[in-house]
């Protein structure tokens, strides 16, 4: 008995040596929050009026936490910092959480790693739904939210919701089913949307801006909007971590580990589209973050939804604000493209260097 | 019948039928599987093993008859439930990312861990025990997906037996293993009967094996249990003519 008791307590010591859940997830979060505290300051600093990093930190400390750092600053100074920056620094990472979060759903939900936010077709209807938007010669506007925002979040829900149903009554395998449907609903959208911009004439530029995504009309009501419906789906997508960590080795063996599978992939699959669905109402489809990040993360923390869900979101918020500072620096130019611009290079060199190979 | 009357068998299917269209794949099975026993599934290929396999652990509901488990339906338990009672490994898996062999078994404490604080000390000691107990420590770090099928076939036992249920179900766990391997599970899932009392379900191809390793075969064909006992009462030459339709000097039994 004497050597199982040892062995077996090499066994543990093994495990705690390669990590058994791969260790240091402190140190990873810890990166991550400082990476967006960073973030934050240097979001808030930059700009045509630029503003000192110690003025923007005493600033936020005092605003955000109450604490005086001692430093004077001018009453413009604030508005610009309060009123203009904090909002648009705040929206791009509640987004690039939203979309990171709702990427690592949906990837893990659809096992395929191909998989990001827009799959199902959350983008073509959002997209769809604010050419609409920006189509009817009428201008509603309530609190600050336009018709566009209104059509793009019912618009992206709504394309999900028939690609679920779409999808259930199909005699294939429900995966294959839905990404089959997904694809199907997704073109036809596309087709609509292409519609729109081909009557939209001077309006089409406003189409356009909305499909590459932009932080330029963040306000603090758009922001408090969609940031309950990102936050909540986020929180309570991270509490049916275990689902999706039982999905990890097939529909089947999640049942037998105890995993409600149908009703598990409906609750999931709805919270993803929701963070979704708040995501590119305020800020237009901005791509990559989703299918990127979750990946990432995973090479760093291991495949647990435990942790990938929590960095995930760090990251994509973190990835985001970054990315709208570059844009800023170049120009204004559209976020999108930026995220696409370092995101793609970035994740080649990820996939050279990952030992172990993506199986699709 | 086996057991006590106060003590429900662990698995009971009474009157089992099961219908995809027109086809019968299984025909009015009737099953009681006490605590403690070792019982191997086997029958040729389409014999309905798989299905009724399926049955048994909730995941199929038949057409006609009911399954209970521990004393209850497998309809009204909730999943969580019956992965608490019973633990399936399944002839394969894929996993859609990389993932290490000691994530892989961790994933058998999923029906334990705290909903929302995750695995606890308990859930890594029997992660280790379990990884101990089938002998994969040197698998430790790999990339699942990188292993041969012998040795993922190895990684799921260990998951199910991390998950420590009463019952053990097996869907044909031998199929890609070498010989020394197939013993060496065998002997594993006796050791795993004979010293925890677990209780063991297999679905096995190979005769030889079944009788000489498991007290009880439950033959099935054509959707019907044939035969039901011990290995000499089920394998006689007539029989394994008439089932299987080979020479029964291909089978060799040892007594």
């Amino acid at each position: 008995m004497a050597t199982r008791g040892e062995s077996l307590g090499a066994t543990q010591l093994a495990l705690a040596r390669t990590g058994a859940l791969r260790g240091r997830p402190l140190l990873v979060v810890g990166g991550g929050l400082v990476a967006l505290a960073l973030a934050l300051v240097l979001g808030v600093g930059f700009g045509s009026v630029a503003i000192e990093p110690a003025d923007t930190v005493a600033i936020l400390a005092q605003r955000l936490l109450g604490l005086d750092l001692g430093r004077e600053w001018t009453a413009a100074t604030e508005t610009i910092v309060m009123d203009l920056r904090l909002p648009r620094v705040l929206t791009a990472m509640v987004v690039g959480l939203g979309l990171a979060v709702a990427g690592a759903t949906f990837q893990g939900l659809l096992r395929n790693p191909l998989a990001d936010p827009y799959v199902l077709g959350t983008a073509s209807g959002a997209a769809l739904g604010a050419a609409i938007a920006v189509l009817i010669p009428v201008r509603a506007v309530f609190l600050e939210f336009g018709l566009l925002h209104g059509f793009a979040f019912v618009g992206a829900l709504v394309s999900v919701y028939t690609v679920y149903r779409l999808s259930r009554s199909s005699g294939l395998a429900p995966l294959t089913s839905l990404l089959l449907t997904g694809y199907a609903v997704g073109s036809l959208l596309a087709a609509g949307l292409a519609m729109a911009m081909y009557l939209s004439g001077a309006a089409l530029r406003q189409i356009f801006s909305y499909l590459l995504g932009s932080f330029d009309a963040a306000s603090w009501v758009r922001l408090g909007g969609a940031l309950p419906i990102v936050l909540g789906a986020s929180l309570a997508i991270l509490l049916r971590a275990r689902a999706l960590n039982g999905l990890l080795l097939g529909e089947e063996t999640a049942a037998n580990l105890g995993v409600d599978v149908s009703r598990e992939r409906a609750i999931l699959l709805a919270l993803a589209s929701l963070a979704t669905a708040a995501a590119v109402a305020i800020s237009g489809l901005i791509g990559f973050v989703g299918l990127v990040v979750p990946h990432v993360v995973r090479l760093v923390v291991g495949p647990s939804a435990r942790l990938v869900l929590p960095v995930s979101a760090l990251g994509g918020a973190a990835l985001l604000a970054y990315a709208d500072l570059a844009a800023r620096m170049l120009g204004e130019i559209p976020v999108g493209v930026v995220t696409a611009v370092i995101g793609a290079p970035f994740f080649l060199l990820l996939l050279r260097r990952a030992r172990a190979g993506y199986e699709l | 019948m086996i057991g006590d009357s106060r003590d429900p068998p662990l698995v009971r299917l009474d009157g089992i039928s099961v219908r995809y269209g027109d086809r019968r794949v299984l025909d009015s099975v009737d099953l009681s599987i006490a605590r403690g026993e070792r019982i191997a599934l086997i029958g040729p290929n389409g014999a309905g093993k798989s299905t009724l396999l399926r049955v048994a652990t909730g995941l199929l509901r038949p057409t006609i008859g009911r399954a209970d488990l521990d004393g209850s339906s497998v309809e009204t338990l909730e999943r969580i439930e019956i992965a608490r009672r019973l633990a399936v490994v399944p002839q394969q898996a894929t996993l859609p990312f990389a993932t290490r062999v000691e994530e892989v078994v961790a994933l058998g404490r999923l029906p334990h861990e705290h909903p929302l604080r995750g695995p606890r000390a308990s859930d890594r000691a029997a992660i280790a025990a379990a990884i101990e107990r089938v002998g994969v420590g040197h698998l430790l770090g790999r990339d699942a997906r990188e292993l041969s099928l012998g040795e993922r076939q190895l990684v799921l036992i260990a998951l199910a037996v991390a998950q420590a249920t009463p019952l053990l179900v097996l869907d044909e766990p031998t199929v890609h293993l070498d010989l020394r391997h197939q013993v060496g599970t065998m002997e594993l899932l006796v050791d795993l009967n004979e010293r925890d009392g677990t209780t063991i379900l297999a679905v096995l191809h190979d005769l030889g094996l079944a009788a000489h390793f498991f007290p009880r075969l439950v033959l099935l064909d054509a959707g019907r249990v044939v035969a039901d006992g011990p290995p000499h009462e089920v394998l006689g030459p007539d029989r394994i003519r008439e089932v299987f339709g080979v020479d029964p000097a291909l089978v060799r039994l040892r007594d």
